[in-house]
This record gives structure tokens, C-alpha cells and sequence, in this order.
């Protein structure tokens, strides 16, 4: 089987984001360290950047639509902004919580169970 | 060629995600997140996104991970290599997980519309494309976004920092 003779179309990367998103809610629910699962969500809006990026790559027609050109990198972007300031403030949180509790851990975190 | 790059890449990232997601010591876990980003950086250049791609690198790579990193020295305590244990639940995360990707795979791979390979690529993608369409058609979010930044950074600071008690 030759390789190069393997193409690389829209379905592939959709299914390298759906790769990528799964294994990331997987790792919401199989971890118990708190900065484990924000990194599990930044895989997932990564997965989500992938299929954004792959659907302007391959959908985008130049005979219907001159306009709007890189409208899924602008959204892919808008999601990278959304991403940073949610890790930013997700760590401060972390960093205050820890700071009150001496614990990341997730199934310690139960002041509103009682 | 780019086919063989496509995939070496995309095992890559796939592989360091799933390091993220079962290494024991949460340390490795970060930098196997760095290097999954990474990963999905190359697939962007793949795709013609020359900025986003850029961005991946310098945001996620260079920022977020690092930051993670940081955030894990400040609040490690006891033996690193048992710093990221297990949950219970992990066995019904794999069965959603699993439905989940099984799910989307199924949708992917029957829909005929998405069955379409790459064509010369015609669109632009760099920083100059982007910013003409950022700075006139999605100019408000833009702004919106820009704000959020700044919300979000002064949030950050007083949440990590705390507040001083006023006289």
C-alpha cells in the first residue's frame, strides 16, 4: 500500500477533533486534580479550533462566497481569546482555592454539601 | 508528502492527548499538553491557516502550558508522581467518551457532503488577510473580545492576589 496514495480530506480532520474532544471528556471524568481537568477542556476547545479551521479550509467556495473569506479562523481565533482568559482566571481560582484548602483535589472540594 | 506529514502529526497530538489524560504525574501531563498542541499546530499549517497556527504556538504552547505549569509548582504538595490520581468514575468517562466519538465518527464518516479532499487553496490566511476581515466585518466582537481580555486579566490578579481590607 503506497502512502502518498492515502488522501487527506474534511473527514479526516473531523475525526482528529473528535479524537482529540473525547479524550478530553474523558479526562473531565477520570481525573481528581483540578488542573488536570482544566486541561482537559483546553483539549476540547482545541478539538473544537480543528474542525473550525478544517470546515473554512474545505467548504469555503470561491464562486458562491468572495466575501467572508476566513470566517472560521475569526471564530477559531475569538475561541483562543476565550480560552486564554478562562485558563487565566481558571488558574487564579485554583491557586485561591488551594490557598483555603490545601487540596486540588476535586472530591475534596464539598463546602456546599452538608 | 503532506499526506505522511498529516498523519505523523496528527498521531502525535492524538498520542500526547492521551498522555494528558492517563499520565500519573501531573507534570508530565503538562508538558504532554504542550506537545499536543504542538501537534495540532502543524495540522493548522496543513490547512492553510498560517496565523492561527502561529497563534497555537505563541498562546497555547508558549502561554497556557507554561501557565498550567506554574499553576502546578504553586500548589504541589506530597509525592509528584501520585499527583494526578485517578477518579472512580473513570470507567463511565470511558463509556461516554467512547459513545461520544463513536457517535461523531458515525456522523463524519456517512455524510456524503463532508467527503471532500483538498483543493488549491485560494483564501489567503496570513496575519494581513485576518486583520482586514477582524478590524471591518467582525469589528465588534472584536472589541468585545479585547474588553474580556482586560476583565479577565484584572479578575485574575485580584483573585490570585486578594483584595486588600480598605480602612
Amino acid at each position: 500500500m503506497n502512502l502518498s496514495n492515502l488522501s487527506v480530506g474534511l473527514s479526516t480532520y473531523l475525526l482528529v477533533g473528535a479524537m482529540l474532544f473525547s479524550l478530553g471528556l474523558y479526562g473531565i471524568f477520570a481525573k481528581r486534580n483540578i488542573i488536570a481537568l482544566l486541561m482537559s477542556i483546553e483539549l476540547m476547545l482545541n478539538a473544537v479550533n480543528i474542525n473550525f479551521v478544517a470546515f473554512n479550509r474545505f467548504l469555503w467556495n470561491q464562486k458562491i462566497d468572495v466575501h467572508y473569506v476566513l470566517t472560521g479562523h475569526v471564530a477559531a481565533i475569538f475561541v483562543i481569546v476565550i480560552a486564554a482568559a478562562e485558563v487565566a482566571v481558571g488558574l487564579a481560582l485554583i491557586i485561591t482555592i488551594y490557598r483555603n484548602r490545601q487540596s486540588t483535589n476535586v472530591d475534596e472540594l464539598n463546602w456546599l454539601k452538608w | 508528502m503532506s499526506t505522511i506529514v498529516f498523519f505523523i502529526f496528527a498521531i502525535m497530538a492524538i498520542a500526547a492527548a492521551w498522555g494528558v489524560v492517563t499520565s500519573k504525574n501531573i507534570v508530565h501531563s503538562a508538558f504532554y499538553l504542550a506537545l499536543s498542541f504542538a501537534g495540532v499546530a502543524v495540522l493548522y499549517i496543513l490547512m492553510n491557516a498560517d496565523f492561527i497556527a502561529a497563534v497555537q504556538l505563541l498562546i497555547y504552547t508558549g502561554a497556557v502550558a507554561i501557565m498550567v505549569v506554574f499553576a502546578v509548582m504553586l500548589t504541589l504538595r506530597g509525592d509528584i508522581c501520585e499527583s494526578n490520581p485517578e477518579s472512580r468514575g473513570w470507567i463511565v468517562g470511558a463509556l461516554v467518551a467512547a459513545s461520544v466519538f463513536i457517535t461523531i465518527a458515525v456522523v463524519v464518516l456517512t455524510n456524503a457532503d463532508w467527503r471532500v479532499l483538498s483543493t488549491p487553496w485560494t483564501g489567503g490566511g496570513s496575519a494581513e488577510d485576518m486583520s482586514l476581515l477582524l478590524l471591518t466585518q467582525f469589528m465588534i466582537p472584536f472589541e468585545a473580545a479585547a474588553v474580556l481580555l482586560t476583565v479577565a486579566l484584572a479578575g485574575a490578579v485580584i483573585l490570585a492576589k486578594g483584595v486588600k481590607e480598605s480602612k
